[in-house]
């Protein structure tokens, strides 16, 4: 089972920059970070760190401590055989690919802070805690008093009068206020200048010489932005997996889920409920595949390709409304796709909408029933799954 | 109806463009009076039978208009809107996905703030049956008038819902498609205030996803007695799995908000029947008339 990731949001995608790439980032605004390398294979594992260090598999997901994705190695050899162990592993279909060594420090406090986009009041929002670690959102949840919510305005920008209400906050005072600060000025123009959504510090770490170092970082760029940050290279860096690599190459969305039907549909929410109607009848969607808005013919064929090669689905449901997606070119992709690799399996066709009759003629000659409704689709189609058990 | 009406004058950015002047024609057979187009560096040519201009300024100059729709590619679609709510326009509908979040969160607040009513971005636009439509709904469904708003957060689910409204009977007055962006125009909320308002509508159709707090504001407004017409609900994705979390931010500012459940939870306090299927809409609808 490879379900991961599953966006509700039709074309909003993010990228999460693994750890190392989001602590160069905010390095270079001057946050701190510990000292440390990042290595591709064992053999560059450094005798110069100073050990004990920790060994971090960069994946881009959550969990990562739970999983045994960071150890601590004592020396050269434990680093080395750690890092032996983590390259090439691949777990939730991500091969690891990089790992990041990084020295121990001298931890006073950890704090938590985040600044994210709030939705809901079009707007900034920075959340804080004195007390971080991996327990913040039971913190969140037991003591709300002791989170931060202030938010500001993408006219009025960060503001100082609320970076010392912050400061106040945390409980962070003397020399060390000026620290802070320069800490939230940066994770802010990383929010700016790299179109973040999401630039989360946990723990930030006050150490006992009185500097804060992020321990670990997590950073979720706009994927619609990413044209205009060509110095994130979504290949290289490896943050996203195989399938999501795919499926962006291929121009649609896919998630493959545990059943026997595949689902093909334009628009999420279109998508999301053909796989909600082939439950409510007795059916088990094999994936979730949205052509998005306006497919051209060679999208729909790849996405009718891939659910036809499938060996686990056992016919497949195609739900199509055209708004901006027409429904000749639609029909043209099915055809092409059919052409070349013929009829495996029944496919069930529902098309509404824009030049819905000029699809339907060009499907008439595969003497395919298309639909007028998707609840008649729907229970032909359990019929004759059912029907040919 | 609301938004759009028999008054509405488009003009449609990025005209000379495949999508904008297939559309501009989609809309000129449905009856939107399209005055104009604009494309810059392309001004004096005519597509659709109507001129095109190089400044949204001009377009409204020489035509009158009142409304932009816009089709601009995501990199230069903030820069469109920005220019249409500079020309004093009073609807900007934004058909354009893919726009990055940062760009749409400055143009919605420029919006606010000039007084300019933004729908979208990544949506399907505004049809008010048989008298206007500045979006990219398909022609065919929509010819019955009738005392429905529709709300939607999904561009094809939106059709769907009114297509099977249609067949049964029950037109529309104003279908809204908000669009599916975490930063939109008017939203949910928003446009279920207008149809309280709008004398023809007596009923809401608001159609949701999971993902968001859209659906649990808009419960949060039928308890506060802002909206008091009947509202039948209905929210894609019961089945899905669950999403990527963005980071713990987004664990603490949505405290176990955007799901389903959590939603249809939300709705049914306030005394709104969400249905399971699309056609179980009609039904719910059906019952609340009688």
């Amino acid at each position: 089972m490879a379900v991961k990731f599953f966006y509700s949001s039709n074309s909003h995608h993010c990228m999460r920059l693994l750890e190392y790439k989001g602590k160069d980032l905010l390095y270079k605004y001057g946050v701190e970070k510990p000292r440390g390398i990042v290595i591709s294979s064992p053999d560059q594992v450094d005798a110069g760190l100073k050990y004990p260090v920790f060994v971090k598999a960069q994946v881009p997901f959550a969990g990562r401590a739970k999983m045994g994705l960071v150890k601590k190695a004592n020396n050269v050899d434990e680093a080395k055989a750690i890092s032996k162990e983590y390259l090439g592993r691949v777990i939730q279909d991500f091969p690891i690919r990089k790992v990041l060594l990084e020295e121990g420090s001298p931890i006073k406090k950890e704090y938590y802070i985040s600044m994210t986009v709030d939705r809901t009041n079009e707007r900034y929002l920075i959340l804080a805690s004195p007390e971080g670690g991996i327990d913040i959102e039971e913190v969140a949840k037991e003591h709300p008093e002791k989170i931060f919510r202030g938010g500001f305005h993408p006219f009025a920008g960060l503001r100082d009068y609320l970076v010392n209400d912050l400061t106040k906050f945390m409980g962070i005072s003397g020399p060390q206020a000026k620290s802070f600060a320069a800490v939230v000025y940066a994770m802010y123009r990383v929010m700016m200048d790299y179109d973040a959504e999401l630039v989360e510090i946990n723990p930030l770490a006050l150490t006992e010489d009185g500097r804060f170092i992020a321990i670990d970082v997590k950073i979720m760029v706009d994927d619609n932005a990413l044209f205009r940050h060509n110095d994130i290279n979504v290949e290289e860096e490896g943050d996203l997996t195989r399938e999501e690599l795919e499926a962006r190459a291929a121009g649609f969305h896919y998630v493959e889920l545990p059943g026997d039907i595949g689902i093909i549909g334009n628009g999420a929410g279109l998508t999301m409920a053909t796989m909600d109607l082939v439950k409510e009848y007795g059916g088990e969607p094999a994936d979730f595949l949205d052509i998005g808005g306006g497919a051209s013919r060679d999208i729909v064929k790849s996405a009718l390709t891939l659910l036809l090669k499938d060996a686990r689905i056992k016919a497949i449901l195609m739900n199509i409304f055209g708004g901006i997606t027409r429904g000749d070119e639609v029909a043209y992709g099915v055809i092409e796709a059919i052409k070349e690799i013929g009829v495996s399996k029944p496919i069930f066709i529902r098309l509404k909408g824009t030049n819905e009759e000029e699809g339907r003629k060009i499907l008439a000659p595969l003497n395919i029933k298309i639909y007028d409704t998707a609840e008649d689709a729907v229970q032909d189609l359990i019929k004759t799954v059912r029907g040919g058990r | 109806m609301i938004l759009v009406n028999s008054n509405t004058k488009v003009i449609v950015q990025g005209i000379t463009g495949s999508e904008g002047s297939r559309h501009a024609q989609y809309m000129l057979q449905y009856g939107t009076k399209v005055v104009g187009g604009v494309t810059p560096g392309k001004g004096g040519q005519t597509v659709a039978g109507v001129p095109v201009f190089d400044s949204v300024e001009e377009a409204v100059a020489k035509t009158g208009a009142n409304t932009s729709i816009i089709f601009v590619p995501a990199r230069f679609a903030a820069d469109a809107a920005f220019e249409a709510i500079d020309a004093g326009l009073g609807l900007v509908v934004v058909i354009t996905e893919h726009i990055p979040i940062h760009d749409a969160l400055r143009f919605v607040n420029y919006a606010k703030y000039k007084g300019t009513t933004i729908v979208g971005p990544n949506c399907p636009g505004v049809i008010s049956p048989t008298i206007s439509k500045v979006g990219i709904l398909p022609n065919s469904i929509y010819n019955r008038k009738g005392p429905i708003g529709i709300i939607s957060r999904s561009g094809t689910l939106t059709y769907e819902l009114s297509y099977l409204l249609s067949q049964a009977g029950l037109g529309q007055s104003t279908v809204v498609g908000v669009g599916g962006d975490p930063i939109t125009g008017i939203d949910t909320v928003e446009t279920a205030m207008m149809f309280e308002k709008d004398e023809e509508t007596k009923l809401i159709v608001a159609v949701g996803e999971i993902g968001g707090d859209a659906e649990e504001r808009l419960a949060k407004a039928i308890m506060e007695g802002k909206i008091t017409k009947p509202v039948v609900g209905f929210i894609a994705g019961r089945t899905a799995p669950p999403g990527k979390r963005m980071g713990h931010a987004g664990a603490i500012v949505s405290m176990g908000m955007g799901t389903y459940a959590g939603k249809v939870e939300a709705l049914k306090n306030a005394g709104v029947p969400v249905a399971k299927t699309p056609l179980e809409v009609v039904k719910l609808v059906k019952e609340r008339f009688h």
